[in-house]
């Protein structure tokens, strides 16, 4: 159990610069998700925590002490692959206590390491067995049972669960959480799936094209998108995307797609009137016909989840809008009134980044009508 | 009577089904009888030789010089292959054929361990590890592949004779050791181990020597068991080399020691021969088939 600090990681390969300065600090304990589209650099930096790669300028602390030029077995990390990597002529227990051995511990406290951490797994019946013995699910817990009998400062994920079938990935997904709880052991997890992310992660690390865009809580990331790129990735389906203009001294939004809507409060930090504003699909409200404010969308698709349906139509000003709404499943052909609701709207700069209102923290606060 | 036409088709379609059926099997018995006889025709093409020479070693020199080429045993087994065995051909050389056994064994054993060894330490250099050089070491290997032994065989000669190495178990196996197409095979098996397993070990704490025996190794013994086969058959048939680099009887092979009992048409002892032929056969023969079960695995399985 470890804190990690990551300063200034620049990685290239080549002409190539994939992270460009990447700060981290994770406490101890911690459960940190770096999530990302693929090839955003992700396996990189974990590479990078784990000393199987150098990084091109920065330092990695691992409990406070500098790791950046120690071999990957000096750190005391313990790492988990994607494909497992298992050695595959070696027994579950061998490859279990492969580390072990070379550190030379006591025969007896290998046997009795190995065989608690197997319990714990759920993998005492099958030390014996080699890793082709064993199914997709089996051979994911042997690896994390490599990694756990380190007891190691801490652990690294990369995408672990990527080759599971979805079922078996819920399944991994709560246990690695249970196991995390359970041994405290702070760790680093890489995926790319965003489910997996807003569930395991104490914090998350969102990148894109090798920069963190956002590090904060999974509810704060989806509650308050640091930038359109964050405000994109995070959420399922993702959010819509409009144009507006900031009106009446940033009191009001007025979008390209319909009326002025009324802001809980001017943004703090406006330079400019042109805005793109975000909002949820399960944020819009579908509303009665002839209802005040009401724009009308032109449905196109409707995909019914079950309890919910998905609404995929076009605005008058022939922007795309999703709709996540229940008990209402329209025709495609028709049209639907509905209302985008101010407290949940999301208002981006034309850089991009998120634009606070004054005095409002979080989301804008609930309407004035009126204004 | 509503269903009439329906069964009489259905009737019609089952029976042109079942002629199909019996024309399907007819026209594959006859592939079948067709492949037969070309498998014996190619079993009976390369076994005749041996048949003759099993044959004759059997009989006495007289019926062979006669110019009779005997297909059923004969009398002498015992006599002519105790006399092969412990005395070889006394008019042309004077070692027995136990001793150009062994001779042989030692060399075909030493040139296939020895081979092995070097091409999987190359091999393991040339994959795992960066170095200044390290392509360049690769295409000198690769190239050396186009050279076989017979066109660097003299300059190779005069190395080993100014270095005193005729007639010298060291002199005959060195020069044969040095396997390029050892080295490609081992490199191409080490490229399908996936870099996770190189960077799992690493983890783990295994430095280069620990990984090369606990994980290497092996991951490779079918592959050494495949090529030990073939190296070994290679080193036991080497005929040139030693040839050139044997002129006692101390080290020389059993392949040479033949080639010098056949000496001139007249005084050739060919029932002696025959049986030393078939002696030279066995040792081949018998690796084959007690590493039978790892060679094919070798072959056919990449156990990742
Ligand atoms: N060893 C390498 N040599 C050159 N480019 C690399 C190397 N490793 C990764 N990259 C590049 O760096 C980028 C990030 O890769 P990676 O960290 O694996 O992404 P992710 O894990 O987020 O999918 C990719 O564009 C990839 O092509
Ligand atoms: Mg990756």
């Amino acid at each position: 159990m470890a804190t990690l600090e990551l300063r200034g990681i620049r990685k290239s390969f080549g002409a190539v610069q994939v992270l460009h300065g990447i700060d981290l600090q994770v406490a101890e304990g911690e459960f940190i998700v770096i999530v990302g589209a693929s090839g955003c650099g992700k396996s990189t930096l974990l590479r990078i925590v784990a000393g199987l790669e150098t990084a091109t300028e920065g330092s990695v602390l691992i409990g406070g002490a500098d790791v950046t030029r120690l071999e990957p077995k000096d750190r005391d990390i313990a790492m988990v692959f994607q494909n497992y990597a298992l050695y595959p002529h070696m027994s579950v227990f061998d490859n279990m206590a492969y580390g072990l051995r070379i550190r030379g511990l006591p025969r007896a406290e290998i046997e009795g390491r190995v065989r608690r951490t197997a319990e714990m797994l759920g993998l005492g019946d099958l030390l014996r067995r080699k890793p082709r013995e064993l199914s997709g699910g089996q051979r994911q817990r042997v690896a994390m049972g490599r990694a756990i009998v380190r007891e190691p400062k801490l652990f690294l994920f990369d995408e672990p669960l990527s080759n599971l079938d979805a079922k078996l990935r819920v399944q991994m997904r709560a246990e690695i959480k249970r196991l995390q709880r359970r041994l405290g052991v702070t760790s680093l997890y890489v995926t790319h799936d965003q489910v997996e992310a807003m569930t395991l992660g104490d914090r998350l690390v969102v990148m894109n094209e090798g920069r963190a865009e956002q590090v904060a809580t999974p509810m704060e990331v989806w509650r308050e998108p640091a930038n359109t790129y964050v405000a994109g990735f995070i959420g399922a389906p993702a959010m819509n995307f409009l144009h507006g203009r900031l009106c009446e001294e940033g009191h009001a939004v007025d979008l390209r797609a319909g009326p002025a809507i009324a802001l809980a409060a001017p943004p703090a930090s406006a330079t400019e009137a042109e805005v793109t504003v975000g909002i949820r699909p399960e944020h819009v409200r579908v509303v009665g016909n002839g209802a005040a404010g009401a724009i009308p969308l032109k449905v196109d698709l409707v995909e019914p989840l079950g309890a919910e349906s998905l609404i995929h139509g076009i605005l008058p000003s022939g922007e795309g809008l999703t709709v996540r709404a229940s008990d209402c499943s329209p025709l495609a052909g028709t049209t639907l009134p509905i209302v985008l609701p101010a407290e949940h709207l999301h208002l981006f700069g034309g850089d991009g980044r998120r634009l606070r209102l004054a005095h409002a923290r979080g989301a804008a606060a609930p309407v004035r009508v009126g204004a | 009577m509503m269903h009439g036409p329906v069964s009489t088709t259905a009737a019609e379609a089952i029976a042109r089904a079942e002629a199909a059926a019996t024309r399907a099997d007819a026209s594959r018995r006859r592939a079948d009888w067709l492949t037969h006889a070309i498998l014996i025709l190619g079993v009976a093409l390369f076994a005749l030789p041996i048949w003759i020479v099993l044959m004759g070693s059997t009989h006495d020199v007289a019926t062979i010089s006669r110019g009779e080429v005997p297909l059923l045993p004969g009398p002498y087994a015992v006599e002519n292959y105790t006399a092969a065995w412990a005395e070889g051909s006394a008019r042309t050389t004077r070692v027995p054929v136990s001793a150009m056994m062994l001779n042989s064994f030692v060399m075909a054993m030493l040139i296939a361990v020895g081979k092995i060894a070097i091409s999987i330490l190359s091999a393991y250099a040339v994959v795992f590890f960066s170095f200044p050089g390290r392509m360049l070491a690769f295409w000198a290997i690769f190239i050396t592949l186009m050279l076989p032994v017979e066109v660097r065989i003299f300059p190779t000669f005069k190395v080993v004779s100014d270095l005193g190495m005729i007639n010298t178990y060291t002199g005959l196996i060195v020069p044969l050791i040095a396997s390029a197409t050892a080295t490609l095979l081992f490199r191409q098996f080490f490229l399908t181990i996936p870099d996770e397993l190189v960077e799992a070990a690493k983890i783990d704490g295994a430095g280069p020597m620990r990984f090369f025996k606990d994980v290497v190794v092996p991951l490779s013994t079918t592959n050494m068991a495949a090529l030990f086969v073939i190296l070994f058959v290679y080193g036991w048939n080497q005929y040139l080399w030693p040839l050139l680099i044997t002129t006692t009887g101390d080290v020389e092979t059993i392949v040479i020691g033949i080639v010098r009992m056949i000496g001139s048409e007249a005084d050739t002892d060919w029932h002696l021969v025959m049986a030393t032929t078939v002696l030279a056969l066995l040792p081949p023969v018998a690796i084959v088939i007690l590493m039978q079960r790892w060679f094919v695995k070798g072959l056919v399985e990449t156990e990742k």
